[in-house]
């Protein structure tokens, strides 16, 4: 468990075959983010196509999980369907600790499985199965079958595709455990293109304890930091949809494709509203107290006269305002029966709502009629967003699949380039501003979690854009290293560098521990130098026009700024990917 | 005589998965990482959307495992529960076949996990589903009472 290499199973789909392997680098590269970027290095190819057998899907979880509370995070790498570029996706649910209990460090896909399969490992057994039988059948569906053929209830982590998936589409996700995902840049299309519909990892290893009694107390603190003080309750309590209220009172809530800020009627989808009308629980991933999954339902009459079903649907604020504000939708549960529909289809929510957002102006204006979308697509109407989701999940027609590969691809084709809500990919839930576009635009993986662009938005004031640069260059540095270990972010403010020197420490990770300080700017370097090897150019990226022409508390947005902080922090993206001596 | 403690787990509705139980009971009293060598053990009640249960032991007196025994590690308990000397154990596995609610973990190597009825699980649930307290009077065991069966 404790050890001084990297414990990694590769598994070959084609041969059938998996095999374990010791990978140097434990004390320099940590885990996590450092651990994949050294295996795609290892296995993988910058030049080839990301749907290359060949090419890897690489799974790596840190040093700390399993042994501390919130280290409960896997980070999936992999060569994106989006961009073709070199990627991560990042997730939770029972992922980590399965991959813990497996005593693996990461696990490798490589290969085109014959058949559409399931790949089942475990800390005593690998296998792969033939599961024909599941092709395009819903994530939901899959799910309970997938169950039925794996033991292990509980203590297990269920990864699975959707129809989306299986058809290439680069806005597939892989399920995790339901609830959670490897939501963005396509990580289900590329275990569609290995005919891998699902990975069942059983935790079912034991190991002895490091550090015995300063351990146990080290564990006990932490653990208390996180349930007995507040720094956890924005998460605990209504999770991170307490956001939307909060962010449109600031006219910083992308609404209507972005063509507004703020919405009148957002009362009907905040996470007061969602919390008082629709939550039916909490769920956390495995090693988590907090308990930061919040769990809904859709009811559905399909029968008269008083014939009902339901399901239940996991929201958080970036699908809310992915299928909610930016759809015109006004009702939680309209939100959550569009969320229900992606989910089914394994399509990620966040791109699946801001492309249908897209469609929707683009209907508006003439720029596409209903012959492409097929459904009628109006804001605020719910009904044709859960079949358009359908549509594009299964690639009904030329159009869906075009706007399957991102926003700006349909846009490329149809028009309406300028109002695609992209910055990298399609956007996420924040108009804050400048520093925030110009961080997700370049960010690794054009995620709001790469840094801290939104909240910077909202602490100053001033248009410092040198100094704007320098928070995005640092701040992404200090968030590889918990991307390292592989902490959930909601923790960064309790995990401080201080105390994961000490969890390493009192694990035995003690050479890790002393490093520490070098770890992020260590795994920025190869992470930019792999994305810039596999075609990033950050000097290329161009922001659409409809973000610069929002307003928000501050005022009408600053393009000129936004400019030069694109510009600035591209130069800064090439400085760290360049080789060693090579920087600016 | 002074009611024994045992562990209950009355408010597993509440329970949000997070395994902190099972990580407190394998990291506190049997010094080890894992799921499963635990006397406290989550699982989903049929998949996630339908909650979830929790494996231990129910105390029962007598208790079917310490019965099936052959060696003394499991021993009846006062009150309910088994007490567990693990240097006796053979490792024949009667006890988890015994146990009619699979509270008994056995690791690969046939030794064998059970609550032990110490608590040291209940400060780590956040969402408080657990509780060791003294068993309530109208289910405490005859012995207990000194009421007849």
């Amino acid at each position: 468990m404790i050890r001084d290499h990297f414990r990694v199973l590769i598994v070959d789909l084609a041969a059938g075959k998996g095999s374990i392997v010791k990978i140097d680098g434990r004390d320099t590269d940590a885990g996590g983010s450092g651990l994949a970027a050294r295996l795609f290095n290892e296995y993988g190819d910058v030049t080839r196509p990301w749907n290359d057998p060949a090419q890897p899907l690489i799974f790596a979880i840190g040093p700390l999980t399993g042994y501390f509370p919130l280290m409960s995070k896997t980070v999936c790498a992999f060569k994106s369907p989006y961009h073709d570029q070199y990627s991560e996706s990042h997730a939770g649910g029972r992922s980590a600790l399965s991959l813990r209990f497996a005593d693996l460090d990461a696990l490798v896909v490589t290969a085109r499985a014959p058949r559409l399969s399931c790949l089942l490992v475990g800390a005593r057994h690998i296998e792969i199965k033939d599961v024909h039988f599941l092709r395009n059948m819903p994530v939901d569906k899959a799910g309970k079958r997938l169950r039925r053929i794996s033991s292990g209830s509980g203590h297990r982590s269920i990864l699975r595709i959707g129809p989306a998936g299986e058809a290439g589409s680069a806005m597939a996700c892989i399920n995790v455990d339901t609830y959670r995902h490897f939501g963005r840049l396509g990580g289900g299309a590329v275990m569609g293109a290995k005919n891998l519909k699902a990975i069942v990892i059983q935790g079912d290893g034991i190991f002895g304890l490091p550090g015995g009694a300063d351990y146990a107390k080290l564990f006990k603190t932490v653990y208390r930091q996180l349930t007995t003080t507040d720094m956890m309750d924005k998460y605990h309590n209504l999770g991170t949809p307490v956001n939307v209220a909060v962010l449109n009172k600031l006219q910083a809530l992308p609404c209507r494709n972005l063509q507004r800020t703020s919405d009148a009627n957002i009362d009907g989808i905040t996470g007061e509203r969602f919390a008082d009308d629709t939550l039916l629980r909490n769920m956390a991933c495995s090693g988590c107290p907090v308990g930061c999954i919040h769990v809904g339902f859709v009811r559905e009459k399909f029968m008269a006269p008083n014939q009902y079903l339901y399901r239940q649907v996991s929201y958080d604020h970036e699908p809310i305002f992915a299928t909610g504000s930016m759809l015109g939708m006004t009702n939680a549960f309209d939100v959550l029966g569009i969320i229900d529909s992606a989910e089914k289809m394994g399509l990620d929510v966040m791109s699946a709502g801001v492309a249908l957002a897209w469609a929707t102006e683009a209907l508006e204006k003439g720029v596409i009629s209903e012959t492409h979308t097929k459904v009628p697509l109006q804001f605020g109407r719910a009904a044709g967003y859960r079949q358009a989701m359908v549509h594009l999940g299964l690639g009904v027609n030329d159009f869906y699949r075009r706007l399957a590969r991102g926003t700006l691809k349909a846009a490329a084709h149809y028009g309406g380039a300028d109002f695609a809500c992209v910055l990298g990919q399609e956007m996420a839930g924040y108009a804050t501003g400048e520093v925030f576009f110009a961080a997700q635009a370049l960010g690794f993986r054009h995620s709001h979690l790469d840094t801290g662009g939104y909240s910077y938005d909202q602490k100053h004031a001033d248009k410092n854009v040198d100094a704007a640069v320098d928070f995005l260059v640092h701040d992404e540095q200090e968030r590889l290293i918990l991307t390292a270990m592989v902490a959930c972010l909601f923790a960064r403010k309790v995990y401080t560098r201080e105390l994961l020197g000490d969890c390493l420490n009192v694990v035995g990770y003690r050479t890790l521990a002393e490093n520490l300080d070098s770890v992020g700017a260590r795994i920025q370097h190869r992470r930019w130098r792999l994305r810039m090897d596999s075609g990033f150019d950050p000097a290329g990226v161009e922001i659409p026009k409809r973000f610069t022409e929002i307003t928000n508390w501050k005022g009408p947005l600053d393009a000129k700024v936004l400019q030069t902080l694109v510009d600035g922090y591209a130069k800064k993206i090439i400085s760290m990917a360049a080789p060693a001596g090579k920087s600016e | 005589m002074k009611p024994v403690k045992i562990l209950t787990t009355p408010r597993m509705e509440r329970c949000i998965g997070c395994h902190s139980c099972s990580l407190a009971c394998a990291r506190l009293v049997h010094k080890r990482l894992s799921w499963d060598t635990a006397g406290i053990r989550i699982i989903s009640s049929g998949g996630l959307s339908t909650g979830f249960e929790a494996r231990s032991c129910l105390a029962c007196d007598p208790a079917p495992c310490a019965t099936a025994c052959p060696t003394g590690a499991f021993k009846q308990r006062p009150g309910g529960g088994v007490r567990v000397k693990k240097s006796l154990c053979i490792r024949c596995e009667k006890c988890a076949a015994a146990c009619p609610v699979d509270a008994i973990y056995l690791q690969p190597d046939g030794e064998p996990f059970v609550c032990i009825h110490c608590g040291q699980c209940v400060a780590f649930c956040p969402h408080d589903c657990l509780e060791l307290a003294a068993r309530p009077l109208e289910t405490a065991p005859a012995t207990q009472t000194g009421e007849a069966a």
